[in-house]
């Protein structure tokens, strides 16, 4: 019969409206400035810098080779190498940024950065919150703000910094090992030479 | 006591025009009265403004399992306060191309008609502006002006959108007028006076404890029903808002409005709703009339305002539920079925005005009633292709 659907549809509505104040659990708001949900895994917003141990200008890993720079497909990067080095976490000597810095307001979170750096230096942030009053200075992000200890980054994405770390450190233990076997081996015996190539048959 | 409390508003009216005429000369004194009424209805109508729209999103809200605003005061109350301040600080766009003295003046021609409407509404026992003899008439003359506002908008803005919303607008106002006057049309012929406060008048008074509503009729209920609906489309409301219809035409007719201008429209619309729920709540629902023996120590005007305010919680109920029309269905539904039933209606209350009192006459209403409600209604259902739909260009 005509009518019918809308007495049904205001009854459906009509139980929407009373169950949100008795049901709470139909609420699915989040009140977000009070209550938060925590970010998931994947989340990201925009890079930073990691360095390890405490300080952060001996630390950061960041060895300005620019490739993130060139990558960056909206050009939010821009670096300038310092002309001192410093040693990297094997203890190779390597440049450093002078200068490190990201337009967020450029930045699309595209993470191509992280994944081009050979050194898992830059890493993506879950800082959202980055409201200024100042869309041209406070939203350029030098290399001091940047910068953010590894614990920040294994606190943020666990699963992935430890298997960061883990590859740290297994090609630090190599390269030791390397650089041991190369001190032991210099008067021992000199490398095997390269196995013949197989003569090409037919 | 209690009629002290009934008569408080009227007896302060008196008081202050005697005070002031001790300043100004006595022939003021009409003028003075008039101006009090008017002052206190644009107050109170305007405060009720500020309330709905917050209580309509806070309803929708809540049909949709969500809060509604709660950031702005306690419980969100100081919500009209912010938006009116955003409404007045915010730059007022005319297009380059618009008619400038049309576009200007479209948002007054809207609010003033529907607070003149207002006019003619009992909202409590002695209670009117004016006590018009044809108070009924004036009411939907003046009514009748929003459409002109309406389009004006919708012209002078020169913009697609806003041309077709006005000219959905027209289309639907002047058909939805047609069942809305002959549905009030029943009351007039029971009432035998076009006049709010007679009509008002004729539904005080009980019989054993039902009162003497017109909605409590088989005719008046249909009236009421045809009345409603009729009324949410001349407002402009959910599922009539076409003319508007965020997701096809943007916002319709008033798309080019911006600022101070586009709060206007917003009020107009609100006061029109009211008004129109006013004029239902005055011809079917008993006006100011307490709806029990017992509870008439309350003041007529809290129960006008009781009564508007649920009035205005259906109409957000009916906003949070139904889908927009399309522009045939609203056409075939007005011209197809509100018409035709609105004209038996009319022949139901010539019955029911000349049958004897008694069982007979409520039986013979209520059938012929609801054979033409099952009859049209079956009828616009079977004519609809209601099967799978055959696309002849999209695919």
């Amino acid at each position: 019969m005509l009518g019918e659907g809308i007495i049904k549809g205001l009854a459906e509505t009509g139980r929407n409206f009373l169950g949100s104040y008795f049901e709470p659990d139909r609420l699915v708001t989040v009140q977000y400035p009070e209550e938060r949900l925590p970010a998931p895994e994947t989340a990201r917003t925009f890079p930073f810098l990691v360095y390890d141990g405490d300080d952060w200008q001996k630390g950061l890993r960041c060895v300005a080779c620019q490739i993130c720079e060139k990558e960056c497909p909206p050009q939010c990067i821009y670096i300038v190498k310092d002309i001192t080095k410093k040693p990297d976490y094997i203890g190779k000597l390597q440049f450093q940024p002078k200068v490190f810095d990201i337009d967020l307001s450029v930045c699309m979170s595209c993470q191509i950065c992280v994944e081009v750096c050979p050194f898992d230096a830059i890493k993506m942030d879950v800082e959202f919150e980055l409201s200024t009053t100042d869309r041209f200075g406070r939203l350029l992000l030098h290399k001091a703000e940047l910068a953010k200890p590894n614990e920040y980054y294994h606190k943020i994405h666990p699963a992935e910094a430890a298997e960061v770390d883990a590859r740290l450190a297994a090609e630090k233990a190599k390269a030791l090992a390397k650089t041991q076997a190369d001190a032991a081996g210099k008067s021992v015996s000199p490398k095997p030479a390269l196995k013949p190539l197989a003569p090409a048959s037919g | 006591m209690a009629e002290k409390l009934d008569q408080i508003f009227v007896q302060a009216k008196h008081e202050l025009v005697r005070w002031l005429l001790c300043h100004v000369p006595g022939a003021w004194a009409e003028v003075l009265s008039a101006l009090l009424s008017i002052a206190t209805l644009l107050v109170a109508f305007a405060a009720l403004f500020a309330l709905t729209t917050l209580l309509e999103r806070k309803g929708l809200g809540r049909i949709q399992n969500r809060y509604g605003p709660n950031r702005v005061g306690p419980f969100g109350l100081l919500q009209p306060v912010a938006d009116g301040i955003k409404a007045l600080t915010k730059e007022d766009v005319v297009p380059r191309a618009a008619d400038q003295v049309v576009h200007f003046i479209a948002p007054l021609v809207l609010v003033v008609p529907v607070f003149l409407a207002l006019a003619v509404l009992p909202v409590g026992r002695n209670m009117v502006v004016v006590d018009l003899d044809a108070g009924l008439l004036f009411f939907f003359a003046v009514g009748a002006a929003t459409e002109l506002s309406v389009f004006m908008a919708g012209w002078s803005s020169r913009n697609k959108y806003s041309l077709l919303g006005a000219m959905r607008a027209i289309a639907q106002m002047i058909s939805y007028e047609v069942p809305l006057i002959l549905s009030a049309v029943t009351v007039v012929m029971m009432a035998g006076s076009l006049s709010t406060v007679r009509i008002v008048e004729v539904q005080a008074g009980f019989s054993g404890w039902l009162p003497h509503w017109h909605v409590l009729t088989p005719w008046g209920l249909a009236g009421f029903l045809l009345f409603l609906i009729a009324a949410a489309a001349e407002a402009n409301r959910c599922p009539f808002d076409l003319p508007e219809g965020e997701s096809e035409i943007i916002a319709g007719y008033y798309i080019e409005y911006s600022g101070f201008k586009f709060a206007l429209f917003f009020l107009g619309e609100y006061i029109g709703l009211f008004a129109v729920s006013g004029l239902a709540i005055t011809l079917f629902l008993g006006g100011w009339t307490a709806p029990l023996p017992f509870v008439q120590w309350v003041p007529s005007y809290v129960w006008f305002f009781l009564k508007l305010l649920s009035l205005i919680a259906f109409f957000i109920w009916v906003r949070g539920t139904l889908p927009r029309l399309r522009m045939d269905q609203l056409m075939s539904f007005a011209w197809k079925f509100m018409l035709p039933l609105s004209l038996i209606n009319l022949l139901a209350a010539g019955l029911w005005r000349f049958l004897p009192e008694g069982l007979t006459r409520w039986a013979f209403c209520s059938l012929l009633l609801a054979a033409a409600y099952i009859g049209l209604g079956r009828s616009l259902v079977q004519r609809r292709n209601l099967g799978r739909r055959t696309y002849r260009f999209a695919e």
